[in-house]
């Protein structure tokens, strides 16, 4: 309690192997000394932006987790503001001295789920959410109801009875994010290269993405084939485990990481193309995911191997260069970065140079790139009222582009910016990135990607 | 003078002036605020409290003056002289909260902005109406201007410009007694004292500045910057002498050693010259046609002075690429060393060669490596101390080579801190550069603000606490006192 000394400061615990072995991977507490307290990470903090507050910040949590560390207790505290984190990465991209919070606060996560016992209320949001999330299956079953729902008009008169405002935050989240839904058609396992072949490469299609956006998908893999690849798409792949490795869930993420790693080593291709900026972010950082978790040290090289293999669709196809003709698409289209391809993967001009490229299109930026919408995976559902308030700002920083079309590397993002939008005036039209450019290869209309909206 | 009473007595009325988020009394929530950028220095504030308006600073200042506890204000927590180190009888005052930007009067060319808004954004604000905010310390995208007014800070670019003290025009604080003051205002002429000049540097110990307004500068119609590499640090010393003996007034020219490039290339890929001895940034603004003239006559310097490589940046995304890794080098150091001692000293710019040869003696006997990152056209030296805190001793052999560069700035004739503070890691050395009667002269100022002596107290001054002792709030008889070989003054 106030007045009381600080605990006096116990040696710090020996770098276990690191002096023995130089190539031995750094320790928790080697990664936690990395950070100097410059304070560099404050002012791209999400949390920070918001609440002003040392321990809702990247300095601050990390100081949380040295202070767990150093007293062997994790305080109910400390879970609080580990749990505020978005885990935008925003920091990782600030820090000067190349602290790798993205590792720290996955394995303060993974100690959270190992060692705190949460509220019941919590448990059971968080054990539905990852019931259901990673597995397209029962995202699939979900998708009639939905359609159903949104179809009946129900949707809207719920919205408008102001009933919503009632329900749970995270239940109310969920109503307002759900996605509007169109027939899913069905991806072949192998799609052809139109015209000369370039490049045989596979193709991640996703839990949320594959369940929710198959349009992305579709587009995807029509883009790649008319620049000239070959697109592989096993069958037998689910989800990269990228939400629970962010959320802590080590052995779940594991699981899932092998079963990637083994659908794509069966596919014998030399890349991996990914269209959703998380799932890209953490399948990079695979041998990170399995170095942990049991199962032996060969899974760790074969996670490494798949690693270097993964690309960003937009990386990929920057480098490789266009071979389709990309007709004009007059629209204005705001581009806003998805914080996993900006800062978990530092892919910002790509996707820039790709929509500069198809003619006609004007390109404006979004201001303050490096804050995070608010939708961070699955925060919006579990922490829906700073999600809100994130989405609020971006949702100005968008409209003041006045561009009809807001375009971005992750469908997450586009729908919380787009229900925030919604709620206060008219929400822009939204777009993958590769879907615009599927838009221009094919010739088709602004109208297309804008539905009723006008061009700008 | 009422008996003191602990902070946690004060915690019901300070909720009632803040509310209750804006009081921190949980220990894992106060515990990260222990330190500031100096994490050397470390203690666990009383209470903290996160005001919003000039109101509840004032009246959580009132309060504290009441019941005689003592107060710590902090902004960003990016100091590196642990000025705003907390006390664990106090009461931390953190103006992070208030960073409204209030105004930005174009036509007065100032604008005025809550003491918690970043450095940076004061430039952000003016920039669509062609101004800017001068003042630019490296952490400028994140210290706050309360923090810049409380350290008098300065940056690369005040060889030109000058420090914060020469672009504050006026200031709303809350004294030590809980009273609002104004000080200054828009108009840059005054009557009377020059508080602002005294109030500015104060490191918190004359109150809290809870609204500021600066001055805003025209943006230059001509920046261009060069990057120029020299084989060894005497070139590079050699160039600047030069430029300054031709009557040219950089914006800046700041100077970087091998270890320091070495460690800047590390942390952001800014690809200075390889193999290079040193690097020399120089900058020069003003209008278009005097800035090319003295960039020419620059560049010609730079090469009779032995410059193997010189590169000029043309457009803002260039120069901001050769910044980067300027701005960034305290903290890159971390890349390439456990850790690091950012010391802050100024030598007259005569002295710097010499004082440099004699800062790599010093590293060469210890066997602890020292990058040098300054600002050379006004002799402002940073030189980062690294070692291993894993490796025993090399703490405190780190420590005395820093110290020892100290002495080294004083016996040149030069100053015991630049732009980062006295706070409390050069408190001690205050008497080697000041007299005994100097230093009970700003006494004397302090304590006519401040006479029950709680504004931010043993900071900036030495106070009776003997040197080397650890920071915070001695309950016993200090053992030196108590065998009788020193006595409390």
């Amino acid at each position: 309690m106030p007045g009381t000394t600080p605990p006096p400061q116990p040696p710090r615990p020996p770098a276990e192997g690191r002096g023995a072995d130089p190539a031995a991977p750094a320790t928790f507490e080697d990664l936690l000394s990395d950070c100097v307290h410059c304070g560099f990470c404050l002012p791209t903090c999400p949390t920070y932006v918001l609440w002003g507050e040392e321990m809702d910040s990247p300095r601050g949590r990390i100081h949380l987790m040295g202070q767990s560390r150093q007293d062997g207790v994790l305080t109910g505290t400390a879970v609080r503001h580990f749990d505020n984190c978005l885990g935008c990465l925003a920091c990782v991209s600030a820090c000067p001295s190349g602290v790798r919070y993205d590792a720290l606060i996955e394995t303060a996560r993974a100690d959270v789920e190992r060692e705190h016992e949460r509220p019941l209320g919590e448990r059971l949001l968080r054990a539905a959410v990852f019931a259901l999330f990673p597995y397209r299956g029962r995202l699939r079953l979900l998708r009639g109801p939905l359609r159903g729902y949104q179809a009946s008009g129900l949707s809207r008169l719920l919205r408008r009875s102001g009933l919503l405002d009632r329900l749970p935050p995270s239940l109310a989240a969920m109503e307002r994010l759900a996605p509007p839904l169109r027939p899913a058609p069905r991806l072949p396992e192998r799609v052809r290269a139109r015209g000369r072949r370039r490049a045989t490469v596979g193709m991640l299609t996703g839990c949320v993405q594959g369940a929710f956006f198959p349009q992305v998908n579709t587009a995807t893999a029509r883009v790649l084939a008319s620049d000239g690849c070959e697109v592989v798409i096993p069958r037998r792949q689910g989800c990269c485990g990228a939400l629970s490795a962010h959320a802590g869930r080590a052995e779940e993420a594991a699981r899932f990481a092998r079963s990637t790693v083994a659908a794509f080593e069966r596919a014998g291709v030399d890349v991996v193309v990914v269209n959703s900026a998380g799932c890209g972010s953490t399948m990079k950082h695979y041998a990170d995911v399995l170095a942990n978790a049991a199962g032996g040290d060969g899974w760790a090289r074969r996670a490494e191997r798949l690693g270097a293999k993964v690309r960003d669709v937009t990386e990929f196809l920057a480098d490789l260069g266009p071979a389709a003709e990309r007709h004009p698409l007059p629209i204005r289209a705001a581009y806003h970065d998805a914080c996993h391809l900006s800062h978990g993967q530092g892919v910002r001009e790509q996707p820039r140079d790709l929509l500069r490229a198809v003619p006609e299109l004007e390109l404006v930026d979004v201001a303050n790139p490096d804050i995070c919408c608010g939708s961070a995976g699955i925060y919006n559902l579990l922490r829906p009222e700073p999600a809100a308030e994130l989405g609020r700002r971006k949702s100005a920083d968008v409209r003041a582009t006045g561009a009809p079309l807001l375009v971005a590397g992750n469908p997450g993002c586009a729908l919380q910016i787009a229900a925030a939008m919604g709620a206060d005036g008219e929400a822009p039209a939204v777009a993958h990135t590769v879907q615009v450019l599927d838009a221009s290869i094919r010739g088709l209309p602004p109208a297309h990607l804008l539905g009723g909206r006008r061009g700008g | 003078m009422p008996v003191p009473v602990g902070p946690e007595a004060l915690v019901p009325r300070l909720r009632a002036i803040c509310g209750d988020a804006g009081v921190l009394t949980d220990p894992a929530q106060r515990r990260t605020y222990e330190s500031d950028g100096l994490t050397y220095h470390a203690e666990l504030p009383g209470v903290v409290v996160l005001p919003t308006s000039t109101a509840q600073v004032a009246a959580v200042v009132r309060l504290c003056a009441e019941e005689g506890v003592p107060f710590v204000p902090r902004g960003a927590g990016t100091g590196l002289s642990a000025g705003a180190l907390p006390r664990s009888d106090g009461v931390l005052v953190v103006t992070s909260r208030m960073r409204r930007i209030l105004e930005v009067d174009v036509e007065a060319r100032c604008a005025v902005v809550q003491p918690g808004v970043a450095n940076l954004d004061v430039t952000r604000a003016a920039a669509p109406h062609g101004y800017y905010y001068a003042p630019d310390p490296s952490s400028q995208q994140v210290c706050s201007v309360g923090g810049n007014i409380a350290e008098n800070s300065g940056g690369a670019h005040c060889l030109k410009y000058g420090f914060t003290v020469n672009h504050v025009l006026g200031l709303e604080i809350v004294t030590p007694a809980g009273d609002v003051v104004r000080l200054g205002g828009k108009v840059a002429e005054a009557p009377g004292y020059d508080l602002i000049g005294a109030f500015i540097g104060s490191e918190g110990t004359l109150g809290i500045a809870t609204e500021i307004t600066v001055r805003l500068l025209r943006a230059p119609e001509r920046v261009r910057t060069l990057l120029a590499a020299f084989p060894t640090m005497d070139a590079g010393g050699r160039a600047v002498s030069a430029v300054i003996a031709a009557g040219v007034l950089p914006a800046a020219i700041e100077m970087m050693d091998a270890l320091a490039i070495e460690a800047a290339e590390a942390a952001v890929a800014c690809h200075y010259p390889k193999g290079a001895g040193a690097v020399l940034i120089v900058e020069l603004d003003g209008p278009a046609a005097d800035v090319d003239a003295q960039f020419a006559a620059v560049t010609a310097l730079c090469r009779e002075a032995g410059a193997t490589e010189l590169r000029t940046a043309t457009d803002a995304a260039e120069r901001a690429r050769i910044w980067k890794g300027r701005k960034s080098a305290f903290a890159a150091v971390g890349r390439i060393s456990p850790s690091y001692i950012v010391q802050d000293g100024v030598v007259p710019r005569t002295a710097l060669p010499e004082v440099l040869r004699r800062i790599a003696d010093l590293s060469a006997e210890s066997g602890i490596r020292v990058a040098n990152v300054f600002h050379a056209g006004d002799g402002n030296l940073h030189p980062l101390v690294l070692f291993d805190d894993a490796e025993p001793g090399a703490a405190e052999r780190a420590a005395e080579v820093s110290g020892a560069i100290l002495d080294l700035c004083v016996e040149h004739g030069g100053s015991i801190t630049g732009e980062h503070g006295v706070g409390v890691d050069k408190a001690c050395h205050m008497p080697d550069m000041f007299s005994p009667a100097d230093l009970a002269t700003m006494d004397l100022f302090r304590r006519a603000i401040d006479p029950a002596g709680i504004a931010n107290p043993e900071k900036l001054l030495p106070t009776p606490r003997l040197c080397g002792e650890p920071p915070g709030v001695r309950t016993d008889v200090h053992p030196l006192v108590a065998s009788g070989e020193a006595e409390l003054f």
